[in-house]
């Protein structure tokens, strides 16, 4: 699985409220309806400038705070090909991956907002075009690939009635 | 061989294998538990697991908690998730029967040793039982509710060890504002944390909650306090099954140990907007309060309510503020209207809210601030635009604080009106 886009870089501890702030919970159960809002507390009018296939970079604990899948899914509705981040809070990374938000774990201190960026999320490797800059990821546990591979934990669950670790 | 953590004596107990941190397993549930405050919510995932039931009607449970004031589109949900639970046969608290992670406990819900998770990350909560419980998203929880399982990696454990006795007017909240402090926003991101030393074992089930409640700030996937007497005596009369105690071994592997010295802390505040930027309150410049909350399933269960109505009987609250009390549930709602805390709360000024989770997130619709103003809350979380509104600032204290406050309109030292605490 190939990933291309252009980064949108963010800092440290960017919460659950920060992505989507939790007044908009009961605005609209259609998460295609609060891209807009994406981010709105801390970079008003990201969720205007978001294109399709953009990436969005991250610091450290990325996704930290509510265990709300609105959270990812928003991300996801916005056309976000990958979060890339050096950790992730673990409700959020494990809410990604089942809903079908591929997360790339590496050091993205060297990448800049407006770089191209490109990723082969299988093989966990990467590479910051625009600074030529190879990036390599952490490893995901068997069961998350197995997860991702089935297309999300529900196939994964109707396929195998339980959870394949190994 | 070494000892074991309280996690993983639990998720070897219920994986059925021997198992230490960093092992993937399989683990079967004792509890899976889901509110009507996220989206998508999990019982609208359940199906595109492949089944229609829930693995087992007594083993989920639902709450109405988040939305206690529902618009339109939470009401809608309070629906679905009222007509789902008649249909599956599970048990409901309805609103105003209080806020998830307080009611289970209280309600005999969980037990020593129990596994559970809910679909809220504030789920750590339980742990205060020496139970593991953690939070999870709606997927998670609607594969849970299919199968009556879940992956999970074992975690590692954090050691924090609380020496010496908390000083008078210094409180469990404070203490773990302290440890949050020194773990950081991150810190045990998925680790398990364990409390445990001489502050601990002093401390009741009440503040015990506040801590294990907090974990999640810290980035753990559960906070764990082993069970001694203090549990024993809480539980009684309140879990109707069997239960054996559970602590860690003497030799357990920790991956860090913390050391922090109750007796020599001062009531600590957390600065907008993270959890983990937390000041003593001596080195707090002068500072505005505009709103008090004393809620949430952090800290307004009856002790933490009682503790604000020493402090503000026979007083009335600073002109230009507003205090909003939560009973954080029906229970504490009862047994503070009996013992005469909440009338002394009213009394002093205070608006009460209905039991759940209302003054905590924007999503409650309640207790909302202005532009420019700040709030001085005893919840968990202070994240910008938690109240639903941008530009206002949370800053976050022990209820001992939040009451001292309120009646000066400042952030004040509760240890000043030290004669109302005993
Ligand atoms: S009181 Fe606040 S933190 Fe606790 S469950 Fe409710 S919304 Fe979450």
């Amino acid at each position: 699985m190939n990933i291309a886009g252009r980064a949108h870089c963010f800092g440290d501890d960017i919460n659950t409220d920060y992505i989507i702030a939790s007044k908009y919970k009961t605005a609209s159960l259609d998460p295609r309806d609060l891209t807009r809002h994406l981010m709105e507390d801390i970079d008003p009018g990201f969720g205007q400038r978001v294109r399709p296939g953009d990436i969005l970079v991250a610091g450290k604990n990325f996704g930290c705070g509510s265990s709300r899948e609105g959270a990812p899914l928003v991300i996801k509705a916005a056309g976000i090909g990958v979060v890339v981040a050096p950790s992730f809070a673990r409700i959020f990374f494990r809410n990604a991956i089942n809903i079908g938000l591929p997360v790339f774990i590496c050091d993205t201190s060297a990448i800049s907002t407006g770089d191209d960026l490109e990723f082969d999320l299988e093989a966990g490797t990467g590479r910051n075009v625009s600074t030529g800059a190879p990036i390599e990821a952490a490893p995901l546990p068997k069961v998350m690939i197995n997860i991702v591979r089935d297309g999300g934990l529900a196939a994964h669950i109707r396929k195998h009635k339980t959870f394949q670790v190994a | 061989m070494a000892g074991k953590t309280i996690s993983e004596k639990i998720l070897s107990a219920k994986s059925g294998q021997d198992t230490r941190a960093g092992d993937i397993v399989v683990a079967s549930l004792d509890l899976t538990y889901s509110h009507d405050g996220n989206r998508p919510l999990a019982m609208e995932l359940l199906t595109s697991m492949g089944t229609d039931r829930v693995w087992d009607s007594s083993k989920y449970i639902l709450f109405l908690d988040h939305h206690p004031s529902p618009n339109a589109v939470s009401a809608a949900a309070h629906t679905k998730l009222r007509a789902f639970a008649l249909e599956q046969g599970v048990r409901l608290y309805e609103m105003g029967d209080g806020i998830s992670h307080v009611v289970l406990p209280e309600r005999g819900h969980i037990a020593p040793g129990d596994l559970a998770i809910g679909s809220d990350s504030h789920s750590c909560t339980g742990g205060a039982l020496a139970a593991f419980t953690t939070g999870v998203g709606s997927t998670d929880m609607a594969a849970a509710m299919a199968t009556g399982q879940l992956w999970m990696r074992v975690p590692e454990s954090i050691l924090v060890r609380c020496h010496g006795a908390l000083p008078s007017g210094v409180g469990a909240k404070d203490l773990v504002l302290a440890i949050a402090a020194r773990i950081g926003a991150d810190g045990a991101n998925y680790a398990a944390i364990e409390f445990a030393g001489p502050a601990i074992d002093a401390m009741g089930m009440d503040g015990r909650f506040t801590l294990t409640n907090l974990a999640i700030e810290m980035g753990a996937k559960a906070g764990l306090i082993g069970t001694d007497a203090t549990t024993e005596a809480w539980l009684k009369g309140r879990l109707q099954r069997e239960w054996t105690h559970l602590t860690a071994d003497p030799d357990a592997v920790y991956r860090e140990i913390v050391d922090i010295d109750a007796s020599t802390l001062t009531p600590r505040i957390a600065l907008p907007h993270n959890v983990d930027k937390v000041v003593a309150i001596e080195d707090l410049p002068r500072t505005r309060v505009h709103q008090v909350v004393i809620g949430t399933c952090n800290a307004a269960r009856s002790s933490d309510l009682a503790e604000a109505a020493r402090i503000l009987k026979g007083k009335r609250i600073a002109p230009g503020v507003r205090l909003i009390v939560t009973p954080s549930s029906r229970d504490t709602m009862v047994e503070t209207m009996q013992s005469g805390v909440l009338a002394t709360l009213v009394e002093a000024g205070a608006v009460i809210a209905t039991p759940g989770c209302s003054g905590c997130a924007g999503g409650c619709h309640f207790a909302v601030p202005d532009v420019g103003e700040n709030v001085l809350s005893t919840a968990n979380r202070n994240f910008k635009g938690r109240l639903g509104n941008a530009e206002s600032f949370i800053y976050l204290a022990s209820p001992a604080t939040a009451a001292a406050s309120a009646l000066t309109g400042w952030i004040t030292d509760p240890r000043l009106h030290q004669e109302m605490i005993p």
